[in-house]
């Protein structure tokens, strides 16, 4: 009975503890006091109502959620071949990923950017920059394609890009690394005297959105971090942070970090754009290429071009000005009437926020404190226009919503806050798991925020989801921001390292969106259009095989006469004209991917037997109930024998 | 008179049929319509879909170009739209009672062998079809709603149909008019 009474006691005490124990980080809001599943439930068969583009990071690719579901629709390939859809492999795409270096099969890619018009996001392209062999490409949201890539010349890591101005005039580019201008074989130690860092302002046609380097503008050789253009009042500028105005090569975590103030550099595009119609800038001989996508030929053009325009600022007053910024400064982001400009200085609890008016004042009134290679330096007490002193610690990057309130991301004490713009006064905090870098509310960074949700893109994700062992996922955290409280909602895994996303309400896209090319309006050179065209031609020990897919045969499907060594280009046409019929094509010991052919397109993958034999060919794409059926051979005879070229569906011709 | 010919004539502007089938996968449907001289579609590439599915089945293709109705039907047109206007200007009652029966018949004549089409489509199979079920035919309805398979086939006469039964009552009620202004004078 004894027994009894002490092990109930012990029981009590026990439940008591664990009652007690604290409340662990990312314990979710009880169900019963909240309709937090209710805002993230999308009924089978519903959409959702935005898209939501997020970076891929070190996968080089942009992945496309919905939201508020979290439910991923896309994985678009950009500067990484993908295999799955052929992107990198098939002799259309391969120009895409052509460089001054060659052909690259994979980069880094940071931050989505949507095409706008007047300043708010307009669903007709998305850019986003590649890092690590810098460049830009620009991806048509009619076909979830990515259709053009621009190299940028006299640059080394692409980081603070791509950001637009209203209209898309330009997208902005940035080097992160400076170096030597133009690439010559000199000693680091020389940094100061031989480096350089330029920024590329990208023109961008209104109609086909042709992209195209319109001038750099060459600035010491500081490390230019992010970017935001001005809009409204500040349209006309764009805006630049950098770190290591130390100009350290070594041990840059400290060597970086020693100077209380680095910088946000304020350029004058317009004033630019005057000074290059004035003749003040310099050809610099130099070798980048630009690739771009027609979905008519289905083919991609290359262009290797041979000079940029470079604006000098010692010849140019009045193009740059520096705005001293504390503690290595990451995201600049203006507020949607474009008169603030918040500078997230990295290392530091507080914000500096500068006002546009008073940069203009301070330039008219000539309130420098120093020039640097002829660019001024403003006093900072004469732009500045407030300090947001957050009670956190590492911000990076600020984004916006529809009713004056700013969310700035803390790296360090992992956490996004809220604070009024104007007042500087913080209303809200809330956790993320773990370590936030970016966050995102639709149309966050325009003239126009259309709120409601925000995404923190974690950086750390630990115990968020089950364990799939040292490596996972990131993490993507879903909020509701339409009330004064900031309410998690969702957790999501994310493809890649998202570094930055874009959202648009999906009334802006959906209506755009192409459900298959028109075969009429197909024009690839080696398009096949019907079955009575298809056929195999030979020139030298290149064969052209003109092949033809509907469900549920290629035509044709029995080849003959290709020898050992021969190079078979498969020029496939899929004559298919309904939504979601995609035909496939993989061929045995293809060394390269298969190809995944959307209805109307010509894709063409190039094979190289070796050996003699007979090979199977098949579809890949699950298309109809005898796509197990859809399949055929090519033989493939010596190198010597004298089999002539022969083709057939069916029955042998 | 001249308003049923007028909406005789309204007959090259529009389909005088559609079929639309409905499964799953097709949650839009498919709907091909029929002209009096071509076949078309919701979209442009319809009746190449239509054909595809029907090719499992062992449907024969439908391939306009080899059906002679559509392409002397809109001569049939024309010549009553000619007979039409020979009536107005006899306009005598017997004459356009005449065509309106010329009328009717031809009705029931062209929905007639648009059945025998229907029915050769759906029971003319190819012996090599990859689908075969036993007992199972593919001939959509003439007028209603049919389940084949995984489809639900709907067909329905459309405005080119209603245009030239209107015309027809129309031309009917002429004759009577007609009568009436020959008893005031």
């Amino acid at each position: 009975m004894r027994n009894l009474v002490s092990m109930m006691l012990g029981l009590a005490a026990l439940i008591l503890i664990s009652g007690c124990k604290p409340k662990g980080a990312g314990e979710p809001a009880s169900p019963f006091s909240s309709d937090v599943a209710a805002k993230v439930y999308v009924a089978p068969g519903q959409h959702d109502e935005f898209y939501a583009f997020l970076s891929g990071g070190f996968s080089g690719q942009l992945s496309v959620y919905g939201l508020p579901s979290g439910r991923l629709l896309k994985v678009i390939p950009v500067f990484s071949v993908d295999a799955e859809k052929g992107y990198g492999f098939n002799e259309e795409t391969k120009p895409l990923l052509q460089t001054s270096y060659g052909f690259i099969p994979w980069d880094d890619a940071h931050h989505p950017e949507l095409s706008q018009t007047n300043g708010v996001p307009d669903g007709r392209w998305i850019f986003i920059n590649g890092n690590n062999t810098p460049r830009v490409a620009r991806i048509d949201l009619s076909t979830f394609e990515t259709v053009e890539t621009i190299e940028l010349p006299n640059s080394g890591g692409n980081h603070s890009s791509p950001f637009t101005t209203e209209n898309n005039e330009y997208v902005v580019a940035g080097t992160r690394f400076g170096v030597p201008v133009p690439q010559k074989d000199v000693s680091v130690e020389t940094y100061s005297e031989n480096f350089r860092g330029a920024l590329s302002f990208i023109s961008c046609d209104p109609q086909s959105g042709k992209m195209s380097v319109a001038f750099q503008v060459l600035l010491p050789a500081f490390d230019y971090d992010l970017a935001h253009s001005g809009k409204g009042a500040s349209h006309g500028w764009t805006f630049f942070t950098c770190y290591n105005t130390e100009e350290g090569t070594s041990l840059l975590e400290a060597n970086a970090s020693q100077y209380d103030k680095d910088f946000i550099a304020a350029i004058n595009w317009k004033k630019a754009e005057e000074y290059v119609k004035a003749g003040k800038a310099r050809d610099f001989p130099t070798s980048y290429y630009h690739n771009f996508y027609d979905d008519k030929t289905h083919n991609t053009t290359s262009e290797q071009l041979k000079s940029v325009k470079v604006l000098i600022p010692a010849d140019c007053p009045g193009l740059v000005y520096y705005l001293p910024t504390p503690k290595s400064p990451h995201g600049v982001d203006v507020d949607p009437t474009g008169e603030y400009i918040v500078g997230a200085g990295k290392l530091s609890a507080d914000m500096s926020v500068h006002s546009f008016s008073k940069m203009l004042k301070a330039i008219e009134d000539k309130a420098f404190e120093k020039e640097i290679e002829g660019i001024p330096v403003l006093k900072y007490d004469a732009i500045l226009a407030g300090v947001v002193k957050s009670g956190g610690l590492g911000p990076l990057h600020t984004e916006f919503d529809a009713n004056g309130n700013a969310y700035t991301t803390f790296f360090i004490s992992s956490e996004i806050v809220k604070w009024k713009v104007g007042s500087w006064e913080v209303l809200d905090r809330a956790p993320c798991y773990y370590s936030v870098g970016h966050l995102m509310i639709p149309g966050g960074d325009s003239k126009k925020p259309f709120g409601k949700y925000m995404i923190a893109m974690n950086k750390i994700t630990k115990d968020r989801y089950l364990p799939t062992g040292p490596e996972m996922n990131q993490s993507a955290q879903l909020y509701d921001i339409s009330s004064d409280k900031i309410q998690l909602l969702l957790d999501f895994p994310t493809v890649g390292e998202p570094h930055y996303a874009q959202g648009i309400p999906a009334d802006l896209v959906k209506p755009k969106s192409k459900q298959f090319y028109s075969l009429a309006e197909n024009s690839h050179p080696y398009v096949t259009k019907s079955e009575d065209q298809a056929r195999l031609e030979r020139d030298g020990n290149i064969v052209h095989v003109y092949m033809t897919t509907i469900r549920s045969h290629f035509s044709p499907d029995n080849i003959e006469g290709i020898r050992a060594g021969d190079k078979v280009y498969f020029h496939i046409t899929n004559l298919e004209q309904d939504w979601d019929v995609p035909h496939g094509f993989g061929i045995m010991g293809a060394t390269n991917a298969e190809l995944l052919i959307m209805p109307g397109q010509t894709e063409t993958l190039l094979w190289e037997p070796k050996s003699e034999g007979v090979y199977p060919f098949y579809c890949t794409d699950f298309c109809s109930a005898l796509h197990q059926e859809m399949q055929g051979y090519a033989r493939v005879s010596g190198k010597n024998s004298g089999i002539a070229l022969k083709w057939w569906t069916g029955s042998a011709k | 008179m001249a308003l049923a010919l007028v909406l005789m004539a309204l007959v090259y502007f529009s389909p005088i049929w559609s079929i639309t089938l409905i499964a799953p996968q097709y949650p839009t449907g498919i709907t091909m319509y029929i002209w009096i001289d071509r076949i078309t579609g919701n979209s442009p590439g319809t009746l190449q879909n239509i054909n595809i599915l029907n090719h499992y089945v062992g449907m024969q293709m439908i391939e306009p170009e080899s059906i002679p109705e559509l392409q002397y039907f809109r001569y049939v047109v024309a010549a009553l739209l000619f007979l039409g206007l020979i009536a107005v200007v006899v306009n005598k009652r017997f004459i356009y009672l005449s065509w309106v029966l010329l009328v009717a018949i031809l009705g029931i004549i062209a929905v007639y062998d648009f059945y025998l089409w229907e029915f050769d489509y759906g029971h003319n199979l190819s012996p090599h079809a990859p689908i075969k079920v036993p007992g199972m035919a593919y001939q959509p309805p003439l007028f209603g709603k049919k389940t084949l398979l995984n489809f639900v086939a709907y067909s329905y006469p459309y405005f080119g149909s209603l245009f030239i039964g209107i015309s027809i009552v129309f031309a009917f009620l002429s004759s009577w008019f007609r009568k009436q202004k020959n008893y005031v004078r």
